[in-house]
């Protein structure tokens, strides 16, 4: 009996508690600046394209949302001809986003992308392009690693010693 | 004339109360979870009854194929008319009542013992196991709290010395009868919870056990019926409680009566609500125990002490 009163009390007693309710359309909740939300590809800080197309996204994908086609620019580096992410499929893991070497496909702090048509779901290379940089800001990928293309010569990167000639042993 | 309209304005107070408890509820039970509960239709979401009630018109009046169509569509009818029919000997002002019976406790509990059947009728014409179920518990539960629900009145109608409902607000002009008759007013009270079967003793319904007790098989308007029917119950056990044990319309004259009989009935039906929000369902024969084991012992020993102080005093 008095624990049914009490119960009673105690459960009033949430009138003067906080609701946790966030009215979403008015109130945006917060979201991490780690939070795994839309997907985007990012360019370098010269707003060249960062992707390289080496297919480790389509590869990491576990339910094969990605899908694209590489091919070559004039300098011989490697872009993707197109780029398609089906988002009614996509379950936003972030293993893409793992996978890439050159950090150039990134999750998002945005959810906010429902449609009518389930045909709008498919983004395009165009609608996955944003102008920045995303969360890596100043990296440039061919500016650490890759092969003397002609680009950059051999040990002039960023991050690169100049290479050890192996005919001379002395340190 | 007059009259019309009183019957007009009690009739409306009461549905206009029954179903805008579908919205109270929700916003009650949000306020004690820590939520907001239904505030999107219409200024703070009081639209949601009108959506809630448009779309129970416009959704498929489905009849089994399987069950007792004339009975089907008959149960809840006959709980909307038991309850309703009620609210017409209840006072809610001086001059503000449709019928002044001199049986009017008797009326009402002639009119609650009838509510049974349409809840029985509505299991059996479901013919449904779960349906049955139901209205077998229902029918047990009825048939144990009906019992030390009227003798939990008696006390009042004693210490007012009548059945009409008028009286009895006015012998309360002393003093309200919760007081002196305190274990009467608790044996009512969670005898009336169990009446309406809300919850913790919505054992006929109970969701987790039986999907919806007596009313799995109803649709549309019919099942409408059954909800607003179980809104209006709870009003009116509130303005029952209100009348018998806390003074009706009696109250400091600043505001006019029918303020004060509302005001003690919406207290009333927060409590339930309240009770809703805070309880678990007991076991079924654990609700039996209580009925007969506690409960009515307490009503006939209430009645007793009540006669004999009566007596006594005379």
């Amino acid at each position: 009996m008095i624990s049914i009163l009490r119960s009673m009390w105690l459960i009033f007693l949430h009138v003067f508690h906080k609701t946790e309710t966030v009215e979403y359309p008015e109130v945006k909740p917060y979201l991490a600046p780690r939070y795994r939300g839309r997907i985007v590809l990012t360019r370098d800080a010269e707003k060249k394209e960062r992707c390289v197309a080496c297919y480790l996204c389509a590869a990491a994908c576990p339910v094969d949302c990605i899908s694209l086609q590489a091919t070559e620019d004039k300098d011989g580096r490697r872009y993707p001809e197109f780029f398609r992410i089906n988002f009614s499929r996509c379950i936003f893991c972030g293993f893409c986003e793992e996978a890439c070497p050159t950090y150039a496909i990134q999750l998002i702090p945005d959810f906010e992308m429902a449609e009518y048509d389930r045909q709008n779901m498919v983004y395009e290379k165009e609608h996955l392009l944003i102008s920045g940089e995303g969360k890596y800001p100043g990296y440039d990928f061919y500016k650490n690693a890759g092969v003397d293309m002609g680009v950059k010569g051999k040990g002039e990167g960023d991050n690169e010693e100049k290479p050890v000639d192996v005919k001379e042993l002395l340190p | 004339m007059k009259y019309v309209f009183i019957i007009a304005g009690v009739l409306l107070i009461a549905l206009t109360i029954a179903a805008g408890l579908i919205w109270v509820e929700r916003r009650l039970l949000s306020v004690w979870q820590d939520r907001l509960g239904p505030n999107r239709v219409g200024p703070f979401g009081l639209g949601q009854v009108v959506a809630d009630t448009i779309k129970l018109f416009f959704k498929e009046d489905w009849v089994p194929p399987f069950s007792d169509r004339p009975v089907f569509v008959l149960a809840p009818g006959i709980l909307m008319v038991t309850i309703l029919l009620t609210f017409a000997v209840i006072p809610f002002g001086p001059n503000f009542y449709v019928y002044d019976s001199n049986i009017g406790i008797l009326f009402f509990l002639g009119n609650s013992s009838l509510g049974v059947y349409s809840i029985v009728l509505g299991g059996w014409a479901s013919n449904n196991k779960y349906s049955l179920i139901g209205a077998m518990r229902a029918s047990a539960q009825m048939l144990t709290y009906e019992v030390f629900m009227g003798l939990s009145l008696m006390g009042v109608v004693m210490m007012a010395d009548s059945f009409s409902f008028c009286k009895i607000v006015e012998a309360q002009k002393g003093g309200w009868f919760f007081i002196p008759q305190f274990i009467g007013f608790i044996v009512f009270f969670i005898a009336g919870i169990a009446e309406t079967h809300r919850l913790p003793f919505d054992i006929p319904e109970a969701e987790g056990e039986l999907i919806a007790g007596y009313h799995s098989e109803y649709s549309g308007m019919k099942f409408g019926m059954f909800f607003v029917g179980e809104y209006l119950g709870v009003t009116l056990i509130s303005a029952l409680i209100a009348t018998l044990f806390f003074g009706g319309w009696l109250g400091p004259s600043f505001l006019p009566p029918v303020f004060w009989f509302l005001f003690k009935t919406f207290f009333f039906i927060g409590v339930f609500i309240l009770l809703r929000a805070s309880l678990p369902r007991p076991r079924y024969d654990q609700l039996m125990e209580l009925g007969w084991k506690v409960l009515l012992p307490l009503a006939l020993l209430n009645l007793l002490v009540t006669g004999a102080i009566l007596i006594f005093m005379k």
